[in-house]
């Protein structure tokens, strides 16, 4: 699968952060869903299929943990790339152990993004 | 730190105490010891001195038995006719005086009318009238007869000894007069310490024997001591009254003529017509016991001045231990209280950080999207009004992150433990802004009831920060999982002031309230909680000379409330000295 045809959930209530990304994954040809917190994230996974989610750990309506362990239960293959503003890992690394394909700090490196997310997409195939 | 007062007072309740836990016991022994020593060495003292009085009385008696036998010999066997023949009397005479040196004044052989028909000795006393005399009735009573002192015919002091006896169908009484002077010895030959004095008295209580000084104002004294040995002895029945003519009575009672205390011992004699007294001072009786009982009384106090020494020397050495622990736990618990500061600051810059994170996120992600515009080319349809967008967008999330930092800052830099003056309300509001992000996070909803007149509280701003921040950090902790409400009260309660930050979250066990403040004391997970945040609050809140309590239920919720004196009970320095030291 190429770039061109992922579709990628992207979950986080910080919208200047959704935003921007979404545009730079749009502009190498990603699909891009956009869900400002964990109640709208499941609608979304409800009412679409999606490649690999992106899930913000910390949000003011749901954790991500939670919202990753309902993932899990609607789509079980779904790769889940988990990302934390939180200073440590031990969050992330939590949510590794819920079944999260990667996770990754934030501020991260695009490309470094963009790898994860393709190797997500090629494990789930 | 205590001031000198607090250890004054200390070393003198220390000292007192093992005084008084010292010498307790040894008074207690000194106390009953010294009163059993007294009580036994009294009793065998006294026990002593009426085996020595009954031994007396027991000379004393044969003395007189003796004299009577002689008298009652010769008169059984010597016949009338040997009596009335002077030389022959005489020869008598001088054989008992050669016999019982001299004990025998005179002899003498009186008829029936009381006219002395024959006499031997120094006094002209021959055809001598006795016929009124009360031994001469007395010895036709009683066949033999011993009578009391008198001075007689001869006008000086002296005891006949009168048996009767019968010859030839007449009456006739053989008399002799006993040497007062020897006998006057013979009682007097006791003689113990300085005021022993053995004496006897008739029962109207004269003196049958003369003490070597005079005792004349304790006549009347004597009289009731004898009367009164009577009464009992009849008021306890015959045999009582037996038994008290062969004992030695004892008692101690102020003599009445020294005013001292004085042992007095008295036995009958002459089947109860005489009482042989013996007295002593009391102190003279006792005055081994007198010694030894100085003698522990020096030993007491010295043992009093070497422990009240030994207590205040102690006592003074282990407040300067005190002193010096004191200040090394001070020195520790501001280790402890900056070590924790670090901590809780460590637990709100993770908080911190992640509200950093974010814009930071945001402006290398807006900074990844200028790049790829330009990548593409600034000219194209909208990408420079995008591009300034993004830059726009850079600036707002760096002013975002700027005004965090700057908040972090503030509260980094007030490490200053100096009191001053300071408003509590304020400080809460402060705290529940920097903890603002943790209490979204967390779904913790905050609320506020701060009295609008709360009065100001001495205290360091950083202390009281420390303080306010470890309790709402331990609030979110325990409604992390479920959310939850945190309120936070500040009232006024006199002249104090009293802040509750309460939850609804899980509670604490009671099996825990115990430890709670303990250092190191923590349920969080490893790596989570240090264990210092109520410990440090209790070491803060106690230097204030405040308190804290805490209500808790499982499941229910805990409260914790601090009560703070307020500035103007403390007397706090004015803020003007506090921007003086600043």
């Amino acid at each position: 699968m190429s770039e061109m045809d992922i579709k990628v959930l992207l979950v986080d209530d910080e919208i200047g952060f959704t935003d921007v990304m979404a545009k730079r994954l749009s502009k190498r040809g990603m699909t891009v869903k956009v869900a400002g917190g964990g109640t709208e994230a499941i609608q979304a996974l409800r009412g679409d299929d999606y490649d690999v989610a992106l899930l913000d750990l910390k949000m003011e309506d749901m954790s991500g943990i939670e919202v990753l362990q309902i993932f899990k239960k609607m789509v079980p293959n779904l790769p889940v790339i988990m990302l934390t503003g939180h200073g440590s890992e031990e969050a992330a690394r939590e949510g590794m152990q819920h079944g999260a394909f990667d996770y990754l700090l934030k501020p991260c490196e695009f490309e470094k993004l963009l790898e994860k997310i393709l190797a997500a997409v090629k494990r789930s195939e | 730190m205590p001031d000198r007062q607090y250890y004054r007072s200390l070393h003198r309740s220390m000292a007192f105490t093992v005084v008084l836990v010292s010498l307790m016991p040894l008074a207690l022994i000194t106390l009953i010891g010294g009163y059993q020593y007294t009580e036994i060495y009294k009793g065998r003292v006294m026990a002593h001195l009426e085996e020595i009085v009954h031994k007396h009385e027991q000379n004393i008696d044969t003395y007189l038995l003796e004299k009577v036998g002689e008298i009652r010999v010769l008169a059984d066997n010597m016949g009338v006719d040997c009596f009335l023949d002077e030389g022959k009397l005489e020869n008598l005479h001088k054989s008992l005086m050669k016999r019982h040196g001299g004990g025998f004044v005179d002899l003498g052989l009186v008829n029936s009318y009381g006219i002395q028909v024959a006499y031997s000795g120094p006094f002209r006393l021959g055809l001598a009238d006795y016929s009124q005399s009360v031994w001469f009735r007395e010895v036709q009573k009683r066949t033999v007869y011993v009578s009391d002192v008198f001075l007689g015919l001869r006008g000086v002091p002296h005891f006949i000894i009168a048996v009767q006896f019968e010859s030839e169908g007449k009456k006739w009484v053989l008399r002799t007069t006993i040497d007062f002077v020897a006998f006057n010895q013979l009682v007097e030959n006791i003689h113990i310490g300085r005021t022993g004095l053995a004496f006897i008295i008739n029962r109207r209580g004269e003196f049958q024997t003369k003490p070597r000084i005079d005792l004349s104002a304790e006549v009347p004294f004597l009289r009731e001591l004898l009367q009164k040995a009577t009464t009992d002895a009849r008021e306890e029945g015959s045999f009582a009254l037996k038994k008290a003519r062969d004992m030695v009575v004892s008692t101690i009672a102020p003599n009445p003529l020294t005013g001292r205390e004085t042992i007095f011992l008295s036995t009958p004699l002459k089947q109860g017509d005489w009482l042989l007294v013996y007295q002593q001072d009391s102190a003279d009786a006792f005055s081994d016991l007198a010694q030894t009982r100085n003698l522990a009384l020096v030993v007491l106090l010295i043992g009093v001045i070497a422990i009240t020494f030994v207590a205040f020397y102690l006592s003074k050495r282990m407040v300067k231990r005190i002193i010096a622990a004191d200040k090394e736990k001070e020195m520790m618990n501001e280790q402890v209280i900056e070590a924790g500061r670090l901590a809780s600051l460590g637990e709100l810059a993770a908080g911190i950080a992640h509200e950093i994170n974010n814009p930071v996120a945001i402006m290398v992600e807006e900074a990844g999207w200028v790049q790829d515009l330009l990548a593409e080319g600034i000219d194209k349809n909208g990408n420079t009004d995008e591009t300034k967008r993004a830059l726009t967008q850079i600036r707002t999330q760096g002013a975002r992150c700027r005004e965090i930092t700057h908040k972090l800052l503030s509260f980094a830099r007030m490490i200053d433990p100096t009191t001053m003056e300071l408003q509590l309300n304020e400080l809460v509001e402060e705290i529940i802004g920097l903890s603002n992000q943790r209490t979204k996070y967390a779904n913790v909803q905050v609320e506020t009831e701060l009295a609008r007149d709360l009065p100001t509280i001495a205290a360091s701003p950083s202390e009281m920060q420390q303080v306010l921040l470890n309790l709402v950090n331990n609030a979110v902790d325990a409604m992390e999982k479920e959310g939850g409400t945190l309120t936070i009260t500040t009232k006024r309660d006199k002249d104090d002031v009293l802040m509750t930050v309460a939850d609804t979250g899980c509670g604490i066990p009671r099996a825990n309230m115990q430890r709670l403040f303990d250092p190191f004391f923590t349920t969080k997970p490893v790596g989570k909680g240090t264990g210092l945040g109520l410990s440090i609050i209790y070491g803060i809140v106690n230097k204030m000379k405040g308190e804290i309590s805490v209500n808790s239920a499982v499941d229910v919720g805990t409260a914790f409330t601090v009560r703070i004196p307020s500035a103007a009970k403390t007397g706090v320095p004015s803020d003007e000295n506090a921007e003086e030291r600043g």
